[in-house]
């Protein structure tokens, strides 16, 4: 009885726009959402790093291999964020890498296809990060103060990866014919992953409805997807690049592109870990949390021991 | 700070963007010590000049007001209007007070 007043109360207030704190009351169902939506996407930021790290040492130039560098650090960075963002709703960091490592927590799918050229680093930065931004720009807004704050930074940070990805692809597909090929093979592969990023179709989002109740998301997987597609579209016409999809074709009366059917069947399959990359972007961060553990043990000795001797 | 956790203590971190302007939350991180607290947060939280001073407070050392007090302890008083500059009459034609 008293949880359904806490409950109407809560409702009340998401109504009215207020945020919810840490330490409010919430719905135990907000509160593992939160944690499994915030989670998933700290985990996304932080396996993210791998397919672009492939290409730092390759970049093509000095300023090319800057700014990756930059980016990879950004993501780390945001990752960093979302995890402490996600604690303050009582879980343990410790407890999330774990459920990551032991494929226990999702990350985006997007993240378990290779990056075989130059081009792909261009891709990732126009399509994969122009798509997560229009998510993340939504998520600006998302109830929870906490992750609201998390994504105010992060979107700040996140157009110069949209730009940079976009600057690579340009100077490809203005450059010879090898080069613009390399732009079109790039965005051949990654255009119908980065349409599936923003999730199932609305008919098929079992979590939808109530995270929309809850203004945890405020606009539906096929608007915000749409929002992309209206936006990338001109963007790539304007290089000269095709879409990999025949059924494309502007609506007139609607004023929007409508695309062909997304293969939900590729979808789902990557997403249960049968995509190219999902063994090894989980055994390169099982990896790094090995091989990193000395140096974690050397700081806390090294803490201790400082502590001891001052006092 | 739960005893069941395997990570380093939870610090929380305040922002200075300019001289003069108050810190500002930014976020937390986990440290050993304060030293890489600071320098943590200088990486997490400070990457495109946002600051110019960083505070790092480990975070069991915050006692924070609780939501369930926002009545009580936060009742601002207004049956003290005398608290208000406006409960004061200044005679016409006063100036700079």
């Amino acid at each position: 009885m008293e949880d359904i007043v806490k409950d109407q109360q809560f409702q009340q207030k998401i109504d009215a726009n207020q945020p919810i704190e840490p330490k409010d009351w919430m719905p135990e169902k907000y509160r593992r959402q939160l944690i499994r939506m915030m989670s998933q996407h700290a985990h996304s930021e932080i396996v993210g790093m791998l397919p672009e790290s492939n290409w730092i040492t390759r970049a093509p130039s000095l300023r090319r291999k800057a700014s990756l560098l930059a980016k990879v650090q950004d993501e780390a960075g945001h990752g960093l964020y979302l995890y402490s963002a996600t604690e303050t709703l009582g879980v343990d960091r410790g407890e999330l890498l774990d459920q990551l490592h032991s494929g226990k927590a999702k990350y985006s799918s997007i993240f378990n296809y290779p990056t075989l050229s130059w081009a792909d680093i261009g891709a990732i930065g126009w399509l994969v990060d122009g798509a997560a931004l229009i998510n993340q720009v939504m998520l600006q807004r998302t109830s929870y103060g906490p992750y609201s704050r998390a994504m105010v930074r992060i979107c700040k940070e996140e157009s110069f990866h949209h730009r940079q990805g976009f600057e690579i692809i340009t100077i490809l597909a203005q450059g010879t014919a090898e080069q613009k090929q390399m732009a079109q093979d790039a965005l051949n592969r990654w255009w119908w992953p980065s349409l599936m990023m923003f999730g199932p179709d609305d008919r098929n989002s079992p979590n939808s409805a109530e995270l929309m109740k809850w203004k945890v998301k405020r606009e539906s997987n096929d608007d915000l997807r749409q929002k992309f597609i209206d936006r990338t579209i001109p963007q790539a016409h304007f290089l000269g690049l095709t879409f990999p999809d025949p059924d494309l074709k502007f609506n007139d009366s609607t004023g929007h592109w409508e695309t062909g059917e997304i293969n939900w069947d590729e979808f789902n399959n990557v997403i249960q870990g049968n995509g190219p990359c999902n063994k090894e972007r989980l055994s390169a961060r099982k990896n790094a949390d090995r091989h990193g553990r000395w140096v974690r043990q050397a700081a806390e000795v090294y803490a201790n021991k400082k502590k001891t001797a001052v006092v | 700070m739960s005893e069941k956790t395997n990570q380093w203590p939870l610090w929380e971190v305040f922002v200075q963007t300019k001289p003069g302007l108050p810190h500002k939350h930014a976020g937390s991180l986990h440290a050993a010590d304060r030293e890489m607290a600071l320098l943590n947060a200088r990486d997490v939280y400070s990457r495109r000049g946002e600051g110019t001073n960083i505070w790092v407070v480990p975070a069991d050392a915050i006692t924070a007001s609780t939501p369930e007090d926002v009545g009580s302890f936060f009742e601002p008083s207004n049956d003290k209007p005398y608290r208000h500059p406006t409960f004061y009459t200044v005679p016409e034609g006063v100036k700079h007070i």
